[in-house]
């Protein structure tokens, strides 16, 4: 491992194909917030300049300028954060798909394309923030024309920083806000030297944030249990039948809502379709039909299940009940 | 109109670009050319240098997951998009939802409103305004503002206008962070009704998946008290903040002014009149709790969403396109037998072509959406006024909501708010102003905070009288026709939002959303009238006291962000970097990487 690290900057382009929508979850992250960060009030963490160009103060080439340092090795060292898919900028004769400050010779955009190539081999660590730059998201939809496609395929699954990390995707759609912060801090341990190397599993993404599917940590579980599927949205029992892929889609959100506990999908009655999936959307699409692999589970569960609430609604109508006694004295 | 034409050469101007500009959701870039003798820009180019396709790739999907998908167009509003595809949907599938599913969406899209606008307002909007930016730029007015009483200081406890300036420097000051804050609170309110922010997971056709309890609505309405509460010191401190920069800087009213041309979708369906179908489109329309309509000079038009729908027309002139004058027309006539335009969304085709940017040819991705004005014959390059001042404008001459929390009078809108922690009841009046102008879009955005927040008890209200009286449906069976087209028109946080649906076979055949970043970022069109950006920059005064070599641009930028900037939304067809193409003999201070 490298020596600590005591500042560094982190800097964030949103210039891929997508919605800026992982920056504004970003800010409403509490569990660190970006004020946390920023102005440094967790401890073992190094000194933060975060640039995104959302909430940046400066402007054009001002803000640009921490971009062409970091690309020229005058700003060092540094955490590239990656937002938005990366389009194919070879498949058409000229132009640009995607483009991020100005060149100043030709007067063109630079492709974001060209930015991850100048920038990736200089960083101490990339993170993918958000589904479309970990595996391309909605916008690699089949029947696109930008032929876009996320960063692990853009620079090999086996690509490493400088510093021996592998690319940190954070998938989701956008990302939960407090997973992405999470992993920030830990990145920022990480470079400080107080914590080991961030694990990761086969799809790059940090093992305690998604190695359980929505369905075990889902409020709706129970009923699934029970054999209690509804047809109808907004009630409360189990809507895999109405296209929820919770149960084999590696997801929290489930189980920690969206922020501060509240929100989410299956669990507040929005059927889970797989944003955070190397799949997502084709493999899950049309999103309002059942998953075909659903089927034999959820008609499985039925005898089970039916059983099962038999018998606790007799069990649960005998505790409904006090125990005998309870009453005042009949002197 | 304005021609494409070359400014007049003086040695004083010079090209200067902000590219991209920040502190906006997206991509743009800003190239001028301003008269520092004159102190005026002479010339402004709006562009945006990303493309990502939705009107291509849904070609095909199943028209169910039409919001989901479109929800991804815009990070921060995306569940405006999500609500607007819910709508279309609705019309094309001919559902209806209950009651309560339309006020739980309504809750959600306040919220989104108190959100969206606090955090662009304070977050994004106010450094323009900082102690930082204002030493930088004006160091003058920076003095003054030292020794200039805040009018309403015991409202909001800031003394001075310089105290307020620093309680907005980002990430110390005071009212940045509490901002920041807020915006959390209101998110929270948001995924009660919606569930996520900002790709919502309970919305769909036909209604609602989130579960009605008498607890999800008190969670919000606790919640949006003391949002209600910071209301009260924020609105006023905005007033302060804006008051001055007329006084100390007179002519800045002259800032970022363009000719009223307003346009707006309405928002809030009333869930009693709306029934989605297009034959009564006119009567629901008008039933919203912000109305929608036009505004020109001053006028109100119409407040007709059939009107409104019909005049819409997308032209090229400047954008990375090839045309569709040629191509497929898939709607020849609206349910009412009104002829529909080949440059109606409806019939619009999306054919990129990626291209180098010429400022002298095609420099963006945006289109040039524009309003056809029957009796001038006019293509009118409608604003929004960055949301609410052109959702403020025409709710208060159209003088149609009432209820109690809100009343348009005609000439203004009243908003009354209860009793909160720390304050007592308070009524705000938002007040026809003289100018379309920088600064009057970012007052009226402090007010529709309070617009949304007043209109947000009376939902809450409603949704509780279903709830108690035992009416908790929140969604409605549907079929996906063989073949149908759907409308749906509302407001984004930064104006009028529409998508425009076309299906065969159950499958998509056509889908367009125009949201309201490619109204505002529009291009030259191809009758040479320049976007409202462009229009807005161009011949407005500088008030920077910095000459060329240290200039910032801070009265431009203000403009700009006046309008919310979301270039995801503009981009979902194009958006692009700019740089100057024709060249001057004058000095290239711009280009400079300081």
């Amino acid at each position: 491992m490298s020596d600590p690290i005591k500042e560094i900057d982190i800097l964030w382009i949103t210039a891929g194909l997508g919605c800026d929508g992982d920056t504004i979850a970003m800010t409403a992250a509490t569990q660190p917030s970006i004020e946390d960060i920023v102005l440094g009030v967790i401890p073992g963490i190094p000194k933060v300049n975060f640039h995104n160009p959302v909430l940046a103060r400066e402007n054009g080439d001002e803000f640009m300028k921490f971009f062409h340092d970091a690309a020229d090795g005058i700003l060092d060292p540094f955490m590239l954060v990656i937002e938005g898919s990366i389009p194919n900028e070879k498949n058409k004769t000229e132009g640009f798909w995607a483009g991020f400050g100005v060149d100043k010779a030709s007067g063109q955009p630079i492709k974001t394309c060209d930015w991850i190539d100048r920038l990736a081999p200089k960083a101490w660590a990339v993170v993918a923030a958000g589904t479309c730059a970990t595996y391309g998201g909605i916008h690699a939809m089949e029947g696109n024309p930008t032929g876009c496609m996320g960063l692990s395929d853009y620079l090999g699954e086996q690509w490493k920083s400088k510093a021996g990390l592998p690319i940190v995707n954070i998938p989701g759609c956008p990302v939960q806000p407090d997973n992405f912060m999470e992993v920030l801090l830990y990145l920022l341990r990480q470079a400080a030297g107080e914590a080991p190397m961030i694990p990761l599993d086969a799809a790059l993404r940090p093992t305690w944030l998604f190695s359980e599917t929505v369905h075990e940590g889902c409020d709706r579980g129970g009923y699934y249990e029970q054999g209690d599927f509804t047809q109808e949205y907004g009630a409360k029992p189990c809507i895999v039948k109405l296209g929820c892929w919770g149960p084999v889609v590696q997801c929290n959100v489930g189980k920690r809502g969206w922020m501060a506990g509240i929100g989410g999908c299956p669990n507040v009655g929005g059927i889970c379709i797989g944003c955070t999936m190397p799949g997502f959307p084709d493999k899950f699409m049309s999103f309002m039909d059942q998953p075909p692999g659903s089927m034999l589970s959820s008609q499985a569960i039925q005898t089970y299940g039916r059983a099962i609430r038999a018998l606790r609604a007799f069990t649960q109508a005998s505790v409904n009940k006090e125990p005998p006694g309870r009453r005042p004295a009949t002197t | 109109m304005k021609e494409k034409t070359e400014a007049p050469f003086s040695e004083k101007i010079v090209e200067m670009s902000w590219d991209p500009v920040t502190r906006i959701v997206g991509s743009l870039g800003i190239h001028t050319k301003i008269d520092f003798e004159k102190r005026r820009v002479v010339e402004c180019y709006s562009t945006s240098s990303i493309f990502r396709g939705y009107s291509v790739f849904m070609r095909g999907k199943d028209p169910r997951d039409a919001h989901l998908i479109t929800s991804r167009i815009c990070g921060i509003c995306g569940d405006n998009h999500a609500t607007c595809g819910v709508y279309a949907q609705n019309m094309a599938f001919g559902v209806r939802p209950p009651r309560l599913a339309e006020w739980i969406i309504n809750l959600g899209e306040a919220a989104e409103y108190m959100f969206d606008h606090n955090i662009f307002q304070d977050n994004l909007v106010g450094v323009d305004f900082c102690e930082q930016l204002v030493r930088e730029t004006n160091p003058g007015l920076f003095a003054t503002a030292e020794k200039t009483e805040a009018p309403h200081a015991a409202a909001h406890g800031f003394r001075t206008i310089a105290d307020i300036m620093r309680a907005l420097n980002p990430f110390t000051g005071a009212f940045y962070l509490e901002a920041l804050q807020m915006s959390r609170l209101t998110r929270e309110m948001f995924c009660l009704m919606e569930g996520r922010h900002a790709h919502p997971s309970t919305l769909y056709p036909g209604g609602v998946g989130t579960v009605p309890s008498v607890q999800v609505f008190n969670e919000y309405l606790v919640r949006l008290l003391r949002y209600i509460d910071f209301l009260k010191r924020c609105v006023p401190l905005h007033d302060d903040l804006f008051d001055f920069f007329y006084e100390a800087l007179p002519g800045y009213e002259e800032v970022g002014r363009r000719r009223v041309m307003l346009g707006c979708m309405g928002s809030f369906q009333n869930p009693d009149v709306c029934d989605f179908r297009y034959e009564t489109m006119r009567d629901w329309g008008r039933a919203m709790y912000v109305t929608p309509g036009i505004v020109i000079d001053g006028k109100l038009i119409t407040t007709d969403l059939v009107d409104i729908n019909l005049g819409m027309r997308i032209l090229l002139g400047s954008s990375f396109y090839d045309d569709w004058q040629a191509d497929e027309k898939f709607v020849t006539h609206d349910p009412l037998g009104n002829e529909i335009d080949q440059r109606h969304p409806w019939n619009q085709t999306t054919n990129p072509k990626p291209q180098k940017r010429d400022f002298a040819k095609n420099y963006t991705w945006v289109m040039s959406p524009r309003w056809f004005e029957k009796k001038s014959g006019d293509h009118l390059a409608l604003d929004t006024g960055g949301g609410p001042l052109a959702r403020f404008w025409v709710t208060a001459l159209a003088g149609s909501v009432d209820i109690g929390y809100v009343k348009a009078t005609g000439q203004s809108v009243k908003i009354n708010l209860p009793k909160t922690a720390n304050h007592g009841e308070t009524e705000f009046e938002w007040k026809i102003p003289k100018w379309s102008n920088t600064l009057e879009r970012d007052r009226a955005r402090s007010y529709f905070q309070a617009y949304a927040a007043a209109s947000a008890l009376y939902f809450v209200e409603q949704a509780l009288k279903d709830v108690y009286a035992g009416r908790t449906k929140v969604w409605s069976q549907f079929k996906v026709p063989e073949e149908a087209i759907g409308c749906g028109f509302h407001e984004a946080v930064r104006g009028m939002l529409s998508h425009h649906l076309v299906i065969r076979n159950k499958r998509i055949a056509n889908y367009h959303p125009y949201p309201p970043t490619p109204w505002n970022a529009s291009p030259r069109d191809s009758l040479g009238t320049p976007g409202p950006y462009e229009d807005a920059v161009t011949n407005s005064p500088i008030f920077e006291e910095n000459g060329p070599d240290k200039f910032k641009g801070i009265d431009i930028m203000r403009t700009v962000r006046s309008f919310d900037p979301c270039l995801p939304c503009g981009v979902h067809m194009y958006v692009g970097n700019g740089k100057v193409i024709q060249t001057r003999h004058s000095p290239m201070f711009g280009a400079q990487v300081k």
